[in-house]
């Protein structure tokens, strides 16, 4: 008797033995005993939030920041049910993340008890794997098993659910159980065959351009280096997805942006025109490959990815390597430096790329002094913090997009934003993961009007563990994306899309303990600004910017990427009912 | 861009589709059925029958067959979906493999006097149906065979008293000496 621990000590003692250093969640009925046990010891420090999705985007924010999973503790029911949407999101982020959730007493399950859903059920297609555990000798391996589910191959968020008895019966802990699956192993080397003819396609290519995503970020910072290393001997534009940002420095003059339904005219019309595209950790989404018929017409493809569900899911690909893209990198790299490949001569290719630059998609009217462009104000900030790298989150919507256009990164791990899902509200709990994670960085969550009251609770959160985080809100009073489509797609009929009855946030904050400040002209943006980052504490910024401005360049949705929009002169009228299908 | 107004109203379209019987190894652990059946409903795939049966000893690995339909752009997905799985070990298409034997086993009850209960009996015995329960007013045939063979006995059977039947639904093997 004397070894045997409850199944709550089992489970703390576990994660921490783990690696785990900080669980984020939120205490209740069904994880009492599990609260009791965090209260007894001081190895694992737990995050209470003030809400459970909050707990899962903070979890996503730290494992996004550090590279480490990220944990969440929360109660039956309720609690499993607020979670069901960052876990969903870390889903098609690939986000690693293991979820302990509470569960009524194993009697009582199926008995419709107080606060029991069937979280298991709930979860399994919204998670990458999911458990209950019925007995505590279980917990140990499960606990090992799920954080190498969430962490190898592609991550991804685990559940486990732990009924109430399972946490208090006790069991002895076993030896050091293996951290592993006894059947699953994801490939993460490349096949060599493969490889090779990856090269000889690259070095005969004349129009090539890497297309990069959030895989690159997952592999690790050894990734992005290899990357870098890839272009300078290929001598390759490089483009990336929302999820990817940062795996190549923006200072690069190889960096041609981001690509996509808001990417930038230069990559998109290199990805048209490229006669070999080289998809590196990203999978052909929706928002990235337009109407599917007119994408890449020309091109040779080679895909890259460490699931093989990725691979000719949305287009078909010539060559595809189902491996870490890390791993894959290198082998390529090695086989180009053995065959000594001299760099080609893409001037060609470059010229014409350089001429689509000249467009310069990004630029913006601003025909008012006085009134602040969003975009301006991305600018601004970009300019004022680049010196210190900083982590940036985002809600979702316009100012994701102006975020992701106008803010430049140089490093992985610095850009953190709901991708697949389109998660608002992810962005301040977020930030808050980042934060606890790089305790010396400054972390900003750059966020729209609507988005942040999404989770606006979590200001709380930030005061009661002292995080110096900034949320700087680009208040348009509209959601603003929606606005946009109304305006493209419906006339203008702005159906519920006005933020009405906006709180005063620069109250808001000082209500929780935070440092208020309004920007609403030009002239006061950069000393806005600065006071923002002088103030060695949480800041909540409220800029005022121009109110109807729109997100442009624009692929609508269903069309080509040579059909982009780039001014709003583009646009008018109504869009077909088979546009109108589309999201 | 310039504005379309098209005046067709939006249609769903249908893709072509082609049968196939896939089998697929799983780990025998709760909830395996469920996450393999909620996969094709979530992603939109069908499934026309499906099979599952423990394969091994200690009965921790199991069987699943499923036939479903399919183009072959979406049938390459649903393997790699169904492989992504963290339970499933592996996933043959045995339609794609080639040879093999699909067999399902249905039991059929006929009840019935005079002359329907002759010819019941006489047609049985063509099908090679077993009887596994009589009375002297009804039969269980116990019939094994391939889909069609059994749909043909049950449409047979309807003209003579049908009252119920079950079935399996296909198991699968692929032909010749080694495993799919």
């Amino acid at each position: 008797m004397t070894t045997e621990k409850s199944g709550a000590d089992i489970l703390i003692e576990t994660l921490s033995d783990l690696g785990v250093e900080v669980v984020f969640g939120y205490p209740g009925g069904a994880v009492l005993p599990i609260y009791d046990a965090i209260f007894k010891q001081d190895r694992i420090k737990h995050i209470l939030v003030r809400h459970e999705q909050a707990a899962t985007h903070a979890a996503e924010g730290y494992a996004r920041a550090t590279g480490k999973p990220g944990v969440v503790l929360v109660t039956s029911g309720p609690g499993a049910t607020n979670a069901v949407t960052g876990i969903t999101d870390a889903l098609m982020d690939s986000i690693p993340m293991v979820v302990i959730t509470g569960q009524v007493p194993t009697a009582l399950i199926g008995t419709d008890a107080f606060q029991e859903a069937d979280t298991v059920g709930i979860t399994r297609h919204c998670s990458k794997h999911n458990y209950l555990v019925k007995d505590p000798a279980r917990l140990e391996p499960t606990i090992r098993e799920a954080f190498y589910i969430a962490t190898s191959g592609r991550p991804g968020p685990v559940v486990i659910d732990i009924p109430k008895d399972v946490q208090v019966a006790t069991a002895r802990r076993g030896e050091n159980a293996p951290i592993s699956h006894k059947t699953y192993r994801p490939q993460t080397e490349p096949d060599m065959v493969s490889i090779e003819k990856a090269v000889d396609m690259l070095a005969a290519a004349e129009r090539p351009i890497f297309y990069t995503g959030g895989g690159i970020i997952n592999s690790g910072p050894e990734a992005s280096r290899l990357l870098r290393q890839l272009a300078d001997v290929t001598g390759a534009p490089v483009t990336s997805t929302l999820m990817g940002l940062g795996a190549f420095p923006a200072s690069d003059d190889k960096w041609l942006g981001m690509l996509g339904m808001h990417g930038t005219y230069e990559a998109n019309l290199a990805m048209n025109q490229a006669d070999l595209i080289i998809a590196l950790g990203a999978r052909f989404d929706d928002r990235v490959t337009g109407r599917l018929d007119a994408f890449a017409p020309n091109s040779a493809k080679i895909h890259v990815d460490i699931d093989r569900s990725s691979i000719n899911k949305n287009v078909r690909v010539d060559l595809p390597i189902v491996a870490d893209v890390g791993s894959a990198m290198r082998a390529m790299l090695d086989t180009w430096h053995l065959r000594k490949h001299p760099k080609p001569d893409l001037s060609e290719w470059w010229s014409r790329i350089h001429g689509w630059r000249q467009v310069g998609c990004l630029e913006f009217q601003e025909s008012d002094p006085q009134v602040i462009m969003p975009q301006r104000a991305i600018r601004a900030l970009w300019e004022a913090t680049k010196d210190q790298a900083p982590i940036i989150t985002t809600e979702v919507g316009q100012h994701q997009m102006w975020a992701a256009q106008h803010f430049h990164f140089d490093d992985p791990n610095k850009w953190l934003t709901s991708g697949g899902l389109g998660t608002m509200g992810y962005g301040l709990p977020a930030a808050i993961g980042a934060q606890l994670g790089n305790p010396d960085r400054l972390v900003i969550d750059i966020a729209g009007e609507a988005s942040i009251q999404m989770n606006i609770q979590e200001l709380a959160t930030a005061t009661q563990y002292r995080l110096p985080v900034k949320i700087f809100i680009l208040n348009n009073e509209y959601m603003g994306m929606v606005r946009q489509w109304q305006e493209l797609t419906y006339q203008s009929r702005y159906s519920e899309s006005y933020s009405d009855a906006l709180p005063d946030f620069v109250r808001l904050a000082e209500a929780y303990g935070w440092k208020g400040i309004r920007i609403e002209t030009r002239d006061q943006l950069d000393a806005g600004i600065a006071e923002m980052l002088a103030y060695d504490g949480p800041v909540v910024v409220d800029c005022r910017v121009a109110k109807l401005a729109n997100c442009f360049p624009m692929i609508p949705s269903g069309a080509a990427h040579t059909e982009m929009l780039l001014q709003s002169a583009e646009v008018s009228g109504e869009m077909d009912d088979e546009a109108k299908a589309l999201v | 861009m310039k504005p379309r107004h098209w005046s067709e109203p939006m249609h769903i379209k249908e893709e072509a589709v082609e049968r196939h019987t896939l089998a697929v190894i799983v780990d025998n652990e709760p909830g395996i059925l469920a996450r393999i059946a909620g996969l094709f409903t979530a992603r939109g795939y069908n499934i026309s029958s499906l099979t599952v049966s423990e394969i091994t000893d200690d009965d921790l690995i199991s069987r699943i067959t499923i036939v479903t339909h399919a183009s072959a752009p979406v049938m390459e997905q649903i393997i790699a979906q169904l492989e992504r799985l963290v339970p499933v070990h592996k996933v043959t298409d045995l339609t794609a493999f080639g040879q093999h034997v699909e067999r399902e086993l249905a039991l059929v009850k006929v009840a019935g006097t005079g002359e329907h209960r002759i010819e019941a009996l006489r047609l049985a015995e063509v099908y090679r149906a077993r009887v596994v329960d009589a009375t002297t007013s009804s039969f269980v045939f116990e019939v094994t065979g391939g889909t069609e063979k059994i749909d043909k006995f049950v449409e047979l059977m309807r003209d003579l008293g049908l009252v119920e039947i079950a079935r399996t639904g296909i198991v699968a093997i692929a032909r010749g000496a080694e495993a799919a």
